[in-house]
């Protein structure tokens, strides 16, 4: 396939650069839109290059589980449409696009920013559900960054949704409540190739990786999520320098989504 | 390419006129109409329009760049970034003779290689046949390859090669354009020489388009165009011993 | 709602809601497009003619086109979920029909031509809208086409003809009929209807409905002009 060169980019990289000049630690042009989806509780479009996803928050009641009967429900769920790549392939999430979903999850559930015990409405009765919705648009790889920031982004902006005097959501009626959301836990994802390791991936570099990490970080430094993949291995050393980097550059991607909010 | 903006832009569905139907055209109750967005053009009683979009139409005659993709029997098949295949077979892309019982035919063309062939034949299905015997033909080492939209090749071509001429002396690199969008970059400039050509294509009907890469490029490789002569010179010498 | 002659949202009844469309908003499809319908918004993106997979679906004679229309989880008032519908599987076939009828498919035997619909804001008439954008999105692909085709819906409300249902008109009316029209040929290439209504009537919404999708056809060709005229219109 014309366009992805994997070969290419492992010399390119082996020389010390990047196909598309940027520094090893360099995030591509990163924009945060929010409020963009009126049909949605919170919304926001965040592109990274040209890699770019909206994410929707949809809130309803519903009944807890039987094992948290006084917290609210959280989910997310991302689809890789069909247009924004010509490999992807309409059907059932694939394997990929349900690890973006379940790393950008995990990042936000254990860095507990959205505290589902003030979700509950009645305790084993009727508490809130959140879900984050995320629409792939168009892949140029670092799918997993682009998803939490416009996670993290529509869930600080979101509004709970008119309740009637039965108890039930009005549709498309929002108050000005905003769900309580502490902190913007952010994914950063690295890759190596060929022993060199490189800030946010594009879809070329993407397939030519040996390794992936990508880290989770919390505003105060804490680590909320950690997720390697790929075949070739990672020494303790250069995963603590790639943790040390991402707490650096997730700063500054909060410092984007701080501005659009 | 003054020519080029004093045409029309025409939509699917826009009439044209009346008369015959050619190219990306079609005749419909006695008037022609246009079957894409692009330039409409008259020649003599014949319209018809200049895509300004869309996928390769493969032609006779066309020099294309592709990536051996299959490795057969007696021939190659060649990756033209086409929905349709195009073969490249051994007489077409060897002088010399070759005895199939004992020759590997990696030898001359391996999986992944880069070409720069000639379309000799496109059938009726669309099957497209590949020579190599031309003197432009050869294999392209290293350098990167890029994709562009087939329609904007003529203006990243430039009336007689001016834009690309001036973009390969300004960056030092080599640059060979194929008719089906794709354009290998080699040198020491290759980032710089790639953001040009797809300068090129995203601001194709700009006017004066020339002197805003010609600018945008001097800023950032610092030089002038003076000065960038000599190293293009260098490689000029590499390419004639492919 | 139909009071005064105005509707809801102060609309006379032969009126569209405000309309928004852009070509080429995607970096990787052939081509692409978005169209806005007052709170009704969809992305098109198109790939193709491309090689067929599966490879059994391909047809000798001619390319086959494609559509997948899906609605985004976050689309709707209440949360979609995810993954073809009923009723998302029977919009793709009569969006795929409704193109179909203007591509010349037998320009790229064995191809396939993929359309990809994506409604990321719902408020009725989601349909008309992917259908506008696809069109757009085909035009910009540079597929070969007889012309666009344009779309959009017209019903009954409070026992009055409206053009363009929205809102709580879709959910409270008595009937919604959306249609897609090719202006040069003066045919209907999309046509659904639900309510109860008879002939007569029915003449008049679809000839209410055709009004609209000629509103909707400039539009259109603005939005193509935009992207392939600079902007400028070289039109006398």
């Amino acid at each position: 396939m014309i366009g992805l060169d994997t070969a290419l980019v492992r010399k390119v990289v082996s020389n010390g650069e990047r196909l598309d000049g940027r520094m090893k630690d360099e995030y591509r042009d990163v924009s945060v839109k929010t409020n963009i989806v009126s049909s949605a509780e919170g919304s926001a479009r965040v592109s990274i290059g040209n890699t770019m996803v909206i994410a929707g928050v949809k809130m309803g009641i519903v009944e807890p589980y039987p094992d948290s009967l006084d917290e609210g429900t959280l989910m997310v769920a991302v689809e890789f449409i069909p247009f924004a790549d010509p490999l992807f392939e309409p059907g059932p999430p694939n394997v990929e696009s349900i690890e973006v979903a379940r790393v950008v999850d995990r990042a936000i559930r254990e860095s507990k920013a959205i505290d589902t015990k003030k979700l509950c409405i009645k305790e084993g009765e009727k508490v809130w559900s959140v879900s984050v919705d995320i629409d792939v648009i168009n892949n140029d790889g670092n799918l997993i960054d682009a998803s939490s920031i416009a996670a993290v982004a529509a869930l600080a902006t979101a509004k709970f949704p008119l309740v009637d005097e039965n108890g039930k959501v009005v549709w498309g009626k929002k108050t000005d409540k905003s769900l309580p959301v502490n902190g913007l836990p952010l994914c950063t994802t690295f890759v190596k190739i060929n022993g060199t390791t490189l800030l946010d991936p594009t879809a070329a570099e993407f397939a030519a990786l040996d390794a992936r990490l990508t880290i989770g970080t919390l505003d105060d430094g804490k680590l909320c999520a950690l997720q390697k993949n790929g075949m070739g291995g990672l020494t303790l050393d250069e995963i603590d320098q790639m943790v040390a980097a991402a707490e650096e550059k997730a700063e500054e991607i909060r410092g984007k989504i701080r501005a659009a909010l | 390419m003054s020519e080029e903006f004093d045409r029309k832009v025409v939509i699917p569905g826009e009439e044209l006129g009346e008369g015959i139907a050619s190219y990306n055209a079609y005749e419909e109750g006695g008037k022609v109409f246009s079957r894409v967005v692009g330039l409409s053009e008259k020649r003599g009683n014949a319209f018809l329009v200049i895509p300004l979009s869309g996928v390769y139409n493969p032609k006779k005659g066309d020099g294309v760049i592709g990536k051996i993709s299959e490795v057969s029997f007696s021939k190659w098949v060649v990756d033209i970034n086409s929905p349709y295949q195009s073969v490249l077979p051994l007489n077409e892309a060897v002088e010399e003779f070759v005895d199939l019982t004992k020759t590997d035919l990696t030898k001359f063309f391996n999986y992944g290689d880069m070409v720069f062939a000639e379309i000799t034949s496109v059938s009726k299905n669309k099957n497209i046949q590949l020579s190599m015997h031309d003197r432009k033909c050869r294999k392209l080492r290293e350098g990167r390859l890029i994709k562009v939209v087939p329609a904007k090749v003529p203006r990243i071509i430039g009336k007689n090669g001016s834009m690309v001429e001036m973009i390969k002396k300004l960056t030092g690199t080599q640059i060979v354009v194929g008719q089906n969008g794709i354009v290998w970059i080699k040198g020491e400039n290759e980032v710089v020489a790639t953001e040009a050509i797809l300068t090129v294509e995203r601001m194709s009907q700009s006017h004066g388009l020339t002197d805003y890469i010609k600018n945008m490029l001097e800023d950032k490789l610092g030089v002038k165009s003076e000065d960038i002569i000599q190293e293009g010179e260098k490689y000029g010498e590499e390419r004639d011993a492919l | 709602m139909e009071k005064n002659g105005t509707r809801f949202d102060g609309r006379k009844h032969d009126e569209l809601r405000p309309m928004e469309a852009k070509v080429g908003v995607l970096k990787n499809a052939d081509g692409s497009a978005m169209f806005r319908l007052g709170n009704t918004y969809a992305i098109a993106g198109v790939y193709g003619p491309r090689e067929v997979h599966p490879k059994h679906d391909e047809n000798a004679g001619k390319a086959i086109l494609r559509v997948r229309y899906n609605m985004a989880a976050f689309s709707t008032k209440e949360r979609s979920r995810p993954g073809p519908s009923r009723r998302s599987q029977e919009i793709s076939m009569v969006t795929q029909q409704a193109l179909s009828s203007v591509v010349f498919l037998e320009e790229f035997p064995k191809a396939a031509i993929d359309v990809f619909i994506e409604v990321i804001e719902a408020d009725a008439s989601t349909r008309c809208v992917g259908l506008n954008a696809a069109a757009l999105a085909l035009a910009d692909a540079g597929i070969p086409m007889k012309g666009l085709v344009s779309s959009c819906s017209a019903g009954k409300v409070n026992g009055s003809v409206v053009l363009d249902v929205a809102g709580e008109e879709d959910t409270e009316g008595e009937l919604d009929l959306p249609v897609a029209y090719y202006p040069k040929k003066d045919t209907i290439t999309l046509l659904q209807m639900d309510g109860l209504t008879d002939r007569k009537e029915m003449r008049k919404i679809i000839e209410l409905a055709i009004s609209g999708c000629k509103k909707i056809s400039e539009v259109q060709q603005k939005a193509l002009m935009e992207k392939y005229a600079g902007g400028s219109n070289d039109r006398a």
